[in-house]
C-alpha cells in the first residue's frame, strides 16, 4: 500500500471531514434544543449551496466573501420554517414529526429544480483548482480553506453558546426545556434562533462545498443521511461529538477508497450507521 | 354500512367499465393512480396499522422488480412467478431489516433511520451490479405476450392494476376484522401496552412487515413491465419511497380507503404538472404541492383528508368493525 | 397452592437501588396491598415482576412456572395481567376493540373474542361506551378501562397500580366493589395504592415498602398501627388517612 496514497486521502478525508462536522453541528444543535429531528437538513444545505451559486453568478462575489449572507438567508428561512411549522410539532410524537419535515425538505427540494433546472453545474471559483503541496501530499486549496472556515464557523458557534446570553438559553434549554420554562426563557423564541442556527451552518456548508461537488438540486438527501450518520456516530445533541465523528466520517469515506470505487462510499457510511444504531446508539462519545 | 358497500360497488363498477371510453393517455393515468394507491396500501399495513413508520419502502419496489426481470432475461421465467419470488426476496430481506430493527429495539426515528439505510445502501449495491445493468439500467424487451406479462395498449394494465388496488383492499379489510390486525393496531397504539395485554409485538410486527414487504414487490414487476426500463435511483430512490407515502397520508393512514383516496386526489396533479410544466426538470412542482398538503393534514387533519371528511358526511364512508 | 412468589427481588439502577430484596407471596382469591411513599419502588416491583424491567437479582414463580426472565407478553400467556399507573389505553380504537385486544390471546376467532369482551366492559360499567373511541373517555372511565384491558386476559394473578389516584370517593367506592368481585372470581390481586380507603377495604394483607426495602408486612390492622407509629418516618400525610 502506498502509504503517501494513504496520508493524502486520510488528510482529505479530514478536510472534507471538517465540513461534515459543521452540517453535523447544526442538527445536532436543532436536536439538542427542541427535540426535533431535522430531515429537511440536507435540502438546507442544498438551498444554501445555489444562494452562494446564484449570489456568485450575478455579483461575481466568491463563495467565501458571501458566506455571511447565505447563512443569514437560510437562517431567516430556517426561523419561518420553525416558527410556522416545526414549532406545532414539537409535542408530536417523534415518527410523526418525519412527515412534515420530509415534506418541507420535498417543498426545498422541488423549489430549487423549479427555479435552476436539474443540471449539474460547476462554478469557477477563486481557489478553484488551486492545490497545495506539503511534501508528497497534495491539498486542494478550496478544501483546506472550507475546513478552515468550517472549524472556525463552528468555534463561534461553541463561544456562542458559552458566552451570549442566547447562546446559553439555548443549552439551559437543551437541557432542560420545563426548567427553561420556569426561569423565564422564552422557550419559543430559543426554539427558533435554535433552528435558525442550524439552518444558518448548513447553509454555510453549502457555501463552502461549491468549489468541491457539483451542484445539483438533489444532493439533499445524500447529505440529510450523511449528517445522521454523524450526529448518531457523536451522540445526538452532543456538538463536540458532531465535530468529531464529522472527521471520522470523512476519514472512513476517504480512506475507503483504497479498496472500494468512490460510487460506494456511502455504503460505507450508511452500514457505519446502522452498526452504531444497533450497537451503540448513544453515538461514540455519548448523547440523547 | 350497506350503503357503503353499494357506493362502492357502483364505483368499481364504472371503474370497469371506463377502458371503453377513454384513450390510452387517460387510462395511463388511471393506471398511476392504481399502481401508487397499491403502494400506498402496502405501506399502510406496516406504517398506518402497526405503527412502524418506512420511508425506505422502495427497496421492496426495486426487489421485486429486479428480481422477476433478471428471472425473466436469464431464465425466461414468466414474470407472473418471478413476481411471486420477488415477493419472496423481498419478505427475506424484510425479516433480516426487521430482526436488526425490532430485536435491538429501534423504534420511532431510529427505524425510519434503518429503513433509509437500507434502502440507500441496496440502491448503491445494485448499481454496481454488471449483471443487474449496473449504472445503466435494464431495458426490457417488448415481447408482449400474457405469459410474459407485457402487453399492448393500456387496457391490460388498466386492468391489472386495478385488480391489484381492488385486492389490496381486501386484504386489508381481512386484516382489519382479523386476530393479526387487531394485534398490529395495538402494536400501533402502544406497544408496550400491548405486550402486557399478551401480544407477543415482535412476531406481529415482523408478519405486518413481511406482508406489507410482499405486496410491495408485486408492485415493483408490475412496474417492470409497464415502464420497461429499470434503474437503481428510480426504482430504490428516496424520491419515490417519499411519494408513496404521501397518498396514504394526506388520504388517510390506517385506513382501508385511505391510500385510494389519496391516490385519487394527488395522482392527477402530477399528471398536470407533468403535462405544464413539461421543460426539463420542472415537473417537480406537483411535490411541492403534495409537500404542502402533506403538512396541513399532519398539522391540521391528523387523520387524513378521507377521516376528515367522513366526519362531516355522517359516517357514510367509514367501514366499522 | 401460592399463586405469585417473589422472592429476593433486587432491581438497580446505577447507583440507586430500587427494589432491595422483596419477598412475598399472593394466593388466589387474595388481595396483597402494597404500600408506601412516593419513589418507594412499588412501580418498579410490577415492571420486574411483570418482565418489563429485567431483576439484578431474586425470582418469580407464577403457579408452577418460573417466569424470571420471560417477557411482558410470555407472563401474560401464563397467567398475570397489570395495569399501568399511568392509564395507556389504545386511544384511536373503541372502548370494546380495546378489550378485544385481551380477550383474543386465548379466544383466536374474533366474533367469540367479541362477545367475551363485551362481557368484560360490562362487568367494568363501561357498556353504554362499547362503540365510542377510548380516546373520549374522561380519567375515571380511562381507569376502568385500563382494568378491563386486563381483565380480558383472564388473568389468575392481577396486578393494580394506584387504579383509585384522582377518583373521588364515589368513584373509589366503585372500583372498591369491582375488584372485590374480581377476587371472588378466583383471581389474587397485588393492588399498589395510596388510596387508604381502598387498602383497607380490599386487603387481606399488606406489605409496606420504603426506599425498596420491606418494612413490614402484614393485616392491615396491624399495619395500621405501624404506620402510625413510623408516621415521622414516611411523612405526615402519608399515615394521615389512617391515624
Amino acid at each position: 500500500m502506498d502509504i503517501s496514497l494513504a496520508i493524502q486521502l486520510m488528510v482529505q478525508g479530514i478536510l472534507l471531514g471538517g465540513i461534515y462536522g459543521l452540517i453535523a453541528v447544526g442538527l445536532s444543535l436543532i436536536f439538542g434544543v427542541m427535540g426535533v429531528i431535522n430531515f429537511a437538513h440536507g435540502q438546507m444545505m442544498v438551498l444554501g449551496m445555489y444562494i452562494s451559486y446564484w449570489i456568485l453568478v450575478l455579483v461575481g462575489l466568491d463563495p467565501y466573501l458571501s458566506l455571511v449572507l447565505v447563512a443569514v438567508v437560510t437562517a431567516m428561512l430556517g426561523y419561518v420554517i420553525q416558527a410556522t411549522v416545526v414549532n406545532r410539532i414539537l409535542d408530536f410524537p417523534e415518527a410523526m414529526q418525519v412527515v412534515p419535515l420530509v415534506s418541507i425538505g420535498l417543498i426545498i427540494e422541488n423549489c430549487i429544480l423549479f427555479m435552476w433546472g436539474p443540471d449539474h453545474r460547476s462554478p469557477n471559483t477563486a481557489l478553484g483548482l488551486e492545490s497545495i503541496h506539503f511534501g508528497d501530499v497534495m491539498i486542494d486549496a478550496s478544501r483546506l480553506m472550507a475546513f478552515v472556515l468550517a472549524i472556525l464557523i463552528t468555534g463561534l458557534i461553541f463561544w456562542f453558546l458559552r458566552n451570549n446570553n442566547i447562546g446559553k438559553s439555548m443549552r439551559a434549554a437543551a437541557d432542560n426545556r420545563i426548567g427553561a420554562l420556569v426561569v423565564g426563557i422564552n422557550v419559543d423564541r430559543i426554539n427558533n434562533y435554535a433552528f435558525a442556527l442550524g439552518a444558518a451552518t448548513t447553509g454555510a456548508a453549502g457555501a463552502l462545498l461549491i468549489p468541491l461537488i457539483p451542484v445539483s438540486p438533489h444532493l439533499g438527501h445524500d447529505f440529510t443521511l450523511t449528517a445522521f450518520v454523524v450526529v448518531i456516530l457523536g451522540g445526538m445533541g452532543n456538538l463536540v461529538g458532531a465535530l468529531v465523528g464529522g472527521l471520522i466520517l470523512g476519514v472512513a469515506e476517504s480512506m475507503s477508497t483504497l479498496w472500494l470505487p468512490p460510487t460506494l462510499k456511502h455504503v460505507v457510511s450508511f452500514s457505519l450507521l446502522v452498526l452504531i444504531m444497533l450497537f451503540k446508539p448513544k453515538g461514540l462519545f455519548g448523547g440523547k | 354500512m350497506k350503503r357503503l358497500y353499494v357506493l362502492l360497488a357502483f364505483i368499481l363498477l364504472i371503474l370497469l367499465v371506463l377502458p371503453m371510453f377513454l384513450e390510452k393517455y387517460t387510462l395511463g393515468i388511471f393506471i398511476m393512480i392504481f399502481y401508487y394507491a397499491y403502494l400506498g396500501q402496502s405501506w399502510n399495513i406496516l406504517t398506518g396499522y402497526t405503527g412502524h413508520i418506512s420511508l425506505g419502502h422502495a427497496l421492496y419496489i426495486g426487489i421485486g422488480a429486479y428480481t422477476s426481470t433478471y428471472l425473466a432475461i436469464t431464465f425466461g421465467l414468466t414474470p407472473w412467478v418471478g413476481m411471486i419470488a420477488g415477493g419472496l426476496v423481498a419478505v427475506a430481506v424484510a425479516l433480516f431489516k426487521g430482526f436488526l430493527g425490532f430485536r435491538f429495539g429501534l423504534r420511532g426515528v431510529y427505524f425510519v433511520i434503518l429503513t433509509i439505510a437500507f434502502a440507500e445502501i441496496t440502491r448503491l449495491i445494485v448499481s454496481h451490479i454488471e449483471a443487474l445493468g449496473s449504472f445503466s439500467g435494464i431495458f426490457l424487451d417488448f415481447n408482449p405476450s400474457f405469459w410474459n406479462f407485457q402487453f399492448r395498449g393500456n387496457k391490460p394494465y388498466y386492468y391489472i392494476s386495478l385488480g391489484m388496488m381492488v385486492a389490496s383492499v381486501g386484504v386489508v379489510r381481512v386484516l382489519e376484522l382479523s386476530r393479526i390486525g387487531r394485534f398490529m393496531v395495538a402494536i400501533r397504539e402502544d406497544e408496550e401496552a400491548a405486550q402486557a395485554v399478551g401480544v407477543n409485538s415482535f412476531k406481529y410486527s415482523m408478519i405486518a412487515l413481511s406482508i406489507s414487504a410482499f405486496m410491495t414487490a408485486l408492485a415493483g414487476t408490475f412496474y417492470a413491465n409497464y415502464i420497461f426500463y429499470l434503474h437503481p435511483n428510480s426504482v430504490f430512490g428516496m424520491g419515490l419511497s417519499i411519494e408513496l407515502i404521501l397518498r396514504p397520508i394526506i388520504g388517510g393512514m390506517g385506513t382501508a380507503l385511505g391510500p385510494i383516496v389519496g391516490s385519487f386526489i394527488l395522482t392527477p396533479l402530477s399528471e398536470m404538472s407533468r403535462a405544464y410544466f413539461s421543460k426539463g426538470g420542472m415537473e417537480g412542482l406537483h411535490l411541492v404541492l403534495y409537500g404542502v398538503l402533506a403538512i396541513i393534514v399532519v398539522l391540521f387533519m391528523r387523520k387524513g383528508i378521507l377521516t376528515y371528511l367522513a366526519a362531516g358526511l355522517n359516517k357514510i364512508i367509514r367501514f366499522k368493525s | 397452592m401460592t399463586l405469585l412468589k417473589a422472592t429476593n427481588i433486587r432491581k438497580q439502577f446505577g447507583g440507586l437501588t430500587a427494589v432491595n430484596d422483596l419477598s412475598f407471596q399472593l394466593a388466589k382469591n387474595e388481595i396483597l396491598g402494597l404500600i408506601g411513599p412516593n419513589g418507594a419502588g412499588k412501580t418498579t416491583v410490577f415492571n420486574c415482576l411483570t418482565g418489563l424491567l429485567p431483576m439484578d437479582a431474586g425470582q418469580v414463580h407464577l403457579e408452577n412456572n418460573t417466569i424470571t426472565g420471560l417477557r411482558p407478553h410470555q407472563i401474560c400467556r401464563l397467567g398475570m395481567a397489570r395495569t399501568f399507573q399511568i392509564v395507556r389505553p389504545f386511544l384511536n380504537i373503541s372502548v370494546l376493540d380495546n378489550a378485544i385486544v385481551g380477550a383474543l390471546m386465548w379466544e383466536k376467532k374474533p366474533a367469540i373474542a367479541r362477545q367475551l369482551a363485551q362481557e368484560i366492559i360490562d362487568f367494568v360499567g363501561l357498556g353504554p361506551y362499547s362503540n365510542e373511541l377510548a380516546e373520549s373517555l374522561p380519567l375515571p372511565l380511562r381507569k376502568r378501562l385500563e382494568l378491563a384491558k386486563a381483565m380480558a386476559t383472564k388473568p389468575k394473578a392481577l396486578l393494580l397500580d394506584e387504579v383509585m389516584a384522582g377518583l373521588t370517593p364515589t368513584e373509589v367506592d366503585e372500583l372498591i366493589r369491582l375488584i372485590d368481585e374480581v377476587r371472588h372470581q378466583g383471581v389474587g390481586v397485588l393492588l399498589i395504592e395510596h388510596v387508604m380507603r381502598g387498602v383497607m377495604a380490599l386487603s387481606d394483607r399488606v406489605i409496606v415498602i420504603n426506599n425498596g426495602t420491606e418494612i413490614a408486612q402484614g393485616n392491615p390492622e396491624d399495619i395500621v398501627n405501624e404506620v402510625c407509629v413510623i408516621e415521622a418516618y414516611l411523612g405526615k400525610e402519608y399515615a394521615g388517612a389512617v391515624c
